[in-house]
């Protein structure tokens, strides 16, 4: 058990973040109460290796009833790591996103672009030993919203991550580099230091990219890192 | 500190197919779900039940709420969770859209006390569409008013807001039910921790 750094409030959104609609209602208007992290913060899940299926990590795959899904098939590497550099392994990260026609499977979602027999857009991986992980998807579309007039969400992945405690818990959304959308997104811009916000950018790596089968991002993930001495490096 | 942390974003409206598949019947697995401890737990079995509401008052259709708690004894669970285990995982995951009345539930144990706290409770994270960041609570038992008056976090929360983490013991038919609900804005608004 070790305990956490502080959240570093700078590097995320307010919860109430006027542009973004629903934040108005949701958003709690009291200043979260500071509590001294123990036992409770520092410990968290850790997940059995059959919490991972074979073709979890292949979003291209896992969903596949008679054919591939269409779209630009992608790898996303990245690296999970602690502010000081710590690489975290075998953390869980789970990813969900729209398809590439800018659907989502969930139900409750009518905008009206084709759903994908082949693709559901979820799954799962664990990072490894360096706290690399790795997963093969289809680039999701962009799509409409109600926020406000002509609004359009960027093409974007979502992320879930526990971390080594439950105080790291984070869940994001990874962009993708050069999208018109970001600068015209309320999500995107709820977070208001423009230097944090590029870490929610992915960037294209030739290294990454598989010679003609899938197109390479590079997406890093920074969780807080633990009180302590940080490591040497 | 050499690397600013990952900005938080919303878990948006569409998160059931890749987070809480089980629950929402999408052709998915689950790491998590509404079971924190099976049948072969040891303990006294509970469930935990309430409603999240918005600032207007309205229950929320789409949030998801996550509870990490310690077993019976008051020990965090260290070994990797397999939700096909009939015992005590220590997490759970539920989201509101499937219930008819909106509600979160968890079928639980009630959590011993852990060793650097006085009194038990539920560690309780709060994740929907509208919240960019997630915001952490926790579940205390009203049954247990004298050691809430002795642990130093319920303690440290202004007198007049205490009663927002407090849950309420219901003798039901089906079993032991303790009620809370998470109000986000308000008179009521639940106290949220940074933890």
């Amino acid at each position: 058990m070790s305990t956490f750094k502080p959240r570093d409030w700078g590097s995320h959104a307010p919860y109430i973040a006027p542009g973004y609609k629903s934040t108005l209602l949701r958003g709690p208007t009291k200043a979260p109460l500071a509590i001294k992290s123990g036992l409770t913060e520092g410990t968290g899940p850790r997940f059995a290796p059959a919490s991972v299926r074979e073709l979890d990590f292949d979003l291209t795959k896992n969903g596949v009833v008679n054919g591939e899904p269409l779209g630009e098939r992608i790898v996303v590497h990245g690296r999970v790591m602690d502010t000081d550099g710590r690489p975290q392994p075998n953390i869980l990260v789970e990813v969900w996103q729209a398809n590439a026609a800018g659907r989502y499977v969930h139900k409750v979602d009518q905008h009206d672009a084709p759903l994908d027999p082949n693709f559901r857009g979820s799954g799962r991986c664990f990072t490894d030993d360096q706290g690399n992980y790795k997963f093969y998807t289809i680039k999701p579309g962009a799509y409409p919203w109600g926020n406000h007039f002509n609004a359009w969400r960027p093409n974007h992945i979502h992320l879930s991550l526990f971390g080594p405690g439950f105080a790291t818990r984070l869940v994001t959304q990874m962009y993708f580099p050069g999208d018109p959308l970001l600068d015209l997104d309320p999500i995107f811009l709820g977070t208001e230091d423009a230097a944090a916000r590029e870490r929610l950018i992915a960037k294209f790596s030739i290294d990454r990219t598989e010679e003609g089968f899938a197109l390479g991002y590079q997406f890093d993930i920074v969780l807080r890192g633990r009180n302590g001495t940080p490591m040497e490096n | 500190m050499a690397y600013g942390e990952t900005p938080s974003q919303t878990v948006g409206p569409y998160f059931a197919y890749g987070l809480t598949a089980g629950q929402y019947a999408y052709d998915f697995t689950d790491i998590a779900d509404p079971t924190v401890a099976g049948p072969d737990a040891k303990g006294e079995h509970i469930r935990i039940t309430g409603t999240v509401f918005d600032g207007d008052g309205n229950p929320v259709n789409d949030a998801m709420i996550e509870i990490w708690q310690a077993d019976a004894d008051g020990n965090y669970n260290e070994k990797p969770i397999d939700v096909s285990e009939t015992g005590f995982r220590g997490l759970g995951r539920c989201g509101t859209g499937t219930d008819a009345k909106l509600r979160f539930w968890f079928d639980t144990v009630k959590p011993g006390v852990v060793a650097d706290a006085e009194a038990p409770f539920v560690n309780v994270i709060v994740f929907m569409r509208g919240m960019l960041v997630h915001a952490f609570t926790r579940f205390y038992f009203d049954d247990e008013a004298d050691l809430n008056a002795k642990d130093p976090v319920l303690q440290s929360v202004p007198a007049d807001r205490r009663d927002t983490l407090i849950a309420k013991r219901v003798e039901t038919p089906t079993g032991i039910e303790y009620r809370i609900d998470i109000h986000m804005q308000g008179d009521a608004e639940t106290v949220f921790f940074d933890v």
